[in-house]
C-alpha cells in the first residue's frame, strides 16, 4: 500500500488516483493488436519478432518449390499473452501473407482494409448492445506497420494506393525493415523523399500532430516524425562478438548491431510504440479512428431508417417496421465496403 | 542504336590491371568489336543501373533524377532503353549494346510487361527472318538479337515470387535468361547459401528454363566441363553494385560503405559480381552468342514458319501488329507483313 505524500490533515490524496488505475490495469490487462502489411520478404516477421523479443509469429512467405503461390492477400492473427512486471497484454500480431506479391496488384489491400474496419465494426455492436459486457475484447487495430522496400525512389503507386486508404483507419507507421543493405546517405535520401511524398498525397501517418500537446509532447513527436519512415534491421539471433552478445546479422564483412543507432533506428521504433507511444497508440485508435467509423457508421443507420420509414409511410410497402434491436451493423458496413 | 554512347571520360582507373585471368580463346575476334547485347531486367530498385555502370566502370546510365511528386507516383508504363558502350576485354573490342526495362514489375498490374518483352525479343528474331528471306540482302544489316536477359530477383530469402517465375517461364523458351540476385549485400553469407538452394529449387521443380551453362554437344576438355559445373552451382549470381571508389594501398577498390563495414565489390567473397563480368564478356559470350543465333532462334524460326505454337500466349499472331517498337532501334530494317512468310494466323 502507499504511503501518502504528506501527513498533513490538508492533504486530501486524491493523487493516488494513478496508482489505483495502476492496480486495476494490473489486474485486467490490456489488449494490443498490431498489423503487418507489406510484400513476402520484406522482413515483417522478424521485425515483430525483434521488438518484443520473442517469437511471435513465423513467417509466411514461400520456402519450397513445392508451396503455391498466394493469389490473394491472406489475413492471419496470432495471439499471445506476454507479461512483464506484473502487467499483462494480450498482444495480437495480424500478418497479411500474399500482399503486394502477385503480378498483378488490384485490390490487393480489400481484405486489409476489411479486417480492420470489421474490427471496429464488432465493437460497435458489441457497444450498442443494451446489455454491454463490461469490459468489450477490444480486437481493434491501434498500430500498422506498413512495409516500405528499400532502394526503392520513392513511394510506388501500390504503396500510395494502400496507404491513402490505410492511414483513414488505423495508426499507420511506415518502416523500411531491411535497410542494411541502404548506406547511410542512401537511406537521408530516401527519408526525406518519402516525407515529401508524403505531404503531397495528403497521407497523414501516425504521430498526428495535436494542439493537445504539451511543449515536450510536441517535441518528442517532431523529433519521430523526422525518423519516419524508421530504417530498421531486425534478427532474432544473438552473435557472438568478442565475446559480447549482440543481437545482429553477421555479414561477410562487418557485424550489424540492431542496438546501434548507428547502424538501425530499431530502438527508436521500439521505444517510441512501447515505450513513449503504446498508450497513445490504443487511445488515438479509440478516439480517432474509431469514432469516425462510428459516427459514419451511426449516420448510415439513421439514414437507412429514415428510408425505410418514407418507403413504409408511402405507398405502402409492406410498412416494414424499422429494426428496434441492436442495429446489424457488419451488414450495413459491408454494404459499404 | 547509339544512346550515351561510349564517349564518356572513363572516370574511374580500371581496376582489373592488377587482376590477371586465364584469357579465353574461344571467339573470334572482331575489327569493329564483337557485337554483345544484353537486356536488363528487374524491378527498380534492385541495381539494374549500378550493375551496368559498374560493369562497364563509367556512368553509363546517369542517376535517376528524382522527378517532382506529381509525377514520381504514377506508374509509368515500361520503357525500353537503348544504351552502347565499347568495351575492351582482354584485347577483345566487344560492342556492348545493353536494353534497360525501367518501369518493370513497377506498376500495380504488371501482366502486360512479359507480352511486351516476349514481343520486344520476337522483333529482333523477326527483322533478321526477314532479312534472311530478302533476295537482295543488306551487308550492313545489324543483328539486334538479344544474347542474354540478366534477370534480377529480390533478395527476399524466400522462394521466387509469381512476378520471377511468369518472367523466366515465359521469356526462358526464347532468351538466355542469367537470373541474379540484386542488392546481395543485404543477405549474410549463411543466409544467401540458403536463398540461393530454394530459388534454384524452384527453377528445376517448375521446369523454368534458364541458361545454365549447358555443356555444348560437341564440349571437348574437361576443363569447361569442370567450370560449366562450377557456374551452375553459384546461380542465381549474387550481385552488389556500386559507384564509389576508395583508395586501399594505393589500388582503386570498388565499395560501399556501410557504418558497419565495407563490401568490396570485386572481392569473390563478398560478391559474385567479378564472375558474372567474366562470364558475360569473356568465357561464355561465344556461348550465348551461339545459342542465342543456332538454338533459340532456330527454335522460333520453326515456330514461326510451321504455324506451330509451343509457348503459349506467344504473340506470334500479333507480332505483325507490333511492329512499331523495332522501328525505335535505328538501322534495322522495318518489317513489313507483306516480306513475311505466309504464315497462318496461330490461335494463341
Amino acid at each position: 500500500m502507499s504511503a501518502p505524500a504528506n501527513d498533513s490533515q490538508d492533504y486530501v490524496g486524491f493523487d493516488t488516483i494513478t496508482q489505483q488505475m495502476e492496480r486495476k490495469f494490473l489486474k485486467r490487462g490490456f489488449n494490443f493488436n498490431v498489423i503487418l502489411v507489406g510484400e513476402s520478404g520484406m522482413g515483417k516477421s522478424t521485425l515483430v519478432n525483434s521488438i518484443f523479443s520473442s517469437h511471435l509469429v513465423d513467417s509466411q512467405g514461400r520456402r519450397t518449390a513445392q508451396e503455391v503461390i498466394r493469389k490473394t492477400t491472406e489475413i492471419s492473427p496470432v495471439t499471445q499473452t506476454l507479461e512483464e512486471n506484473g502487467v499483462r497484454v494480450r498482444l495480437t500480431i495480424i500478418d497479411t501473407p500474399g500482399f503486394g506479391d502477385q503480378c498483378n496488384n488490384e485490390g490487393c489491400w480489400v481484405p486489409v482494409i476489411k479486417y480492420i474496419k470489421d474490427q471496429h465494426a464488432a465493437y460497435l455492436e458489441r457497444e450498442l448492445k443494451p446489455q454491454r459486457d463490461r469490459v468489450i475484447n477490444d480486437t481493434r487495430v491501434h498500430a500498422c506497420l506498413y512495409f516500405l522496400n528499400p532502394g526503392s525512389r520513392g513511394l510506388r503507386p501500390l504503396d500510395v494506393e494502400v496507404l491513402k486508404r490505410l492511414t483513414e483507419v488505423t495508426n499507420v507507421i511506415p518502416v523500411i525493415a531491411k535497410s542494411d543493405s541502404m548506406t547511410v546517405e542512401e537511406r537521408t535520401v530516401f527519408k526525406r523523399r518519402i516525407k515529401e511524398e508524403l505531404v503531397f498525397h495528403r497521407i497523414a501517418v501516425y504521430p498526428y500532430p495535436s494542439e493537445e500537446d504539451g511543449e515536450e509532447d510536441r517535441l518528442l513527436n517532431s523529433s519521430i516524425r523526422d525518423l519516419v519512415p524508421f530504417a530498421v534491421v531486425g534478427s532474432e539471433e544473438i552473435i557472438d562478438v568478442n565475446g559480447t552478445p549482440v543481437r545482429g546479422r553477421r555479414h561477410g564483412w562487418g557485424v550489424i548491431n540492431i542496438f546501434d543507432e548507428a547502424h538501425s533506428d530499431f530502438v527508436h521504433l521500439r521505444n517510441f510504440m512501447l515505450r513513449t507511444h503504446l498508450s497513445d497508440l490504443i487511445e488515438v485508435t479509440s478516439q480517432r479512428h474509431y469514432e469516425q467509423f462510428r459516427t459514419s457508421q451511426l449516420r448510415q443507420i439513421k439514414e437507412l431508417r429514415a428510408q425505410q420509414a418514407a418507403a413504409a409511410a408511402s405507398g405502402g410497402i409492406m410498412g416494414s417496421m424499422p429494426q428496434q434491436a441492436p442495429p446489424q451493423v457488419p451488414a450495413i458496413h459491408q454494404s459499404m465496403a | 542504336m547509339k544512346e550515351g554512347s561510349g564517349e564518356e571520360q572513363n572516370v574511374a582507373p580500371s581496376v582489373y590491371s592488377h587482376v590477371s585471368r586465364p584469357g579465353s580463346h574461344r571467339y573470334k575476334s572482331a575489327k569493329k568489336g564483337l557485337p554483345f547485347n544484353v537486356m536488363l531486367v528487374g524491378e527498380s530498385g534492385l541495381g539494374r543501373t549500378t550493375f551496368l555502370n559498374t560493369l562497364c566502370e563509367r556512368v553509363v546510365i546517369p542517376p535517376h533524377e528524382a522527378a517532382n511528386c506529381e509525377q514520381a507516383h504514377i506508374a509509368e508504363p515500361m520503357q525500353f532503353k537503348h544504351y552502347t558502350v565499347d568495351m575492351e576485354e582482354d584485347g577483345m573490342k566487344i560492342v556492348l549494346n545493353i536494353i534497360d526495362t525501367p518501369g518493370f514489375g513497377d506498376g500495380i498490374d504488371n501482366e502486360n510487361c512479359f507480352t511486351r518483352i516476349q514481343e520486344y525479343i520476337e522483333v529482333q528474331y523477326d527483322n533478321v527472318l526477314a532479312e534472311e528471306n530478302r533476295i537482295k540482302r543488306n551487308t550492313k544489316f545489324t543483328d539486334t538479337r538479344i544474347h542474354a536477359l540478366l534477370y534480377f530477383i529480390t533478395p527476399t530469402g524466400h522462394s521466387l515470387r509469381e512476378l520471377d517465375v511468369e518472367l523466366m517461364r515465359r521469356l526462358g523458351s526464347r532468351i538466355n535468361i542469367i537470373p541474379v540476385i540484386g542488392r546481395s549485400d543485404s543477405l549474410t553469407p549463411r543466409e544467401l547459401v540458403l536463398f540461393k538452394q530454394r530459388v534454384m529449387n524452384d527453377i528445376t521443380a517448375n521446369g523454368i528454363p534458364i541458361f545454365n551453362f549447358p555443356n555444348s554437344d560437341d564440349e571437348e576438355d574437361e576443363e569447361s566441363v569442370e567450370e560449366n559445373a562450377e557456374l551452375r552451382a553459384m546461380l542465381p549470381f549474387a550481385v552488389v553494385g556500386c559507384e564509389e571508389v576508395i583508395n586501399e594501398e594505393g589500388r582503386p577498390v570498388r565499395v560501399r560503405s556501410y557504418p558497419w563495414g565495407v563490401v568490396q565489390v570485386d572481392n569473390d567473397e563478398h560478391s559474385d559480381f567479378d564472375r558474372l563480368r567474366y562470364v558475360l564478356l569473356n568465357s561464355h559470350i561465344a556461348d550465348l552468342r551461339d545459342r542465342t543465333h543456332n538454338g533459340l532462334y532456330e527454335l522460333y524460326r520453326t515456330e514461326k514458319l510451321s504455324g506451330t505454337n509451343v509457348i503459349a500466349g506467344s504473340a506470334a499472331a500479333t507480332n505483325a501488329a507490333h511492329v512499331a517498337p523495332a522501328a525505335a532501334t535505328a538501322g534495322s530494317p522495318t518489317v513489313q507483313p507483306s516480306m513475311l512468310p505466309q504464315s497462318h494466323p496461330v490461335a494463341a
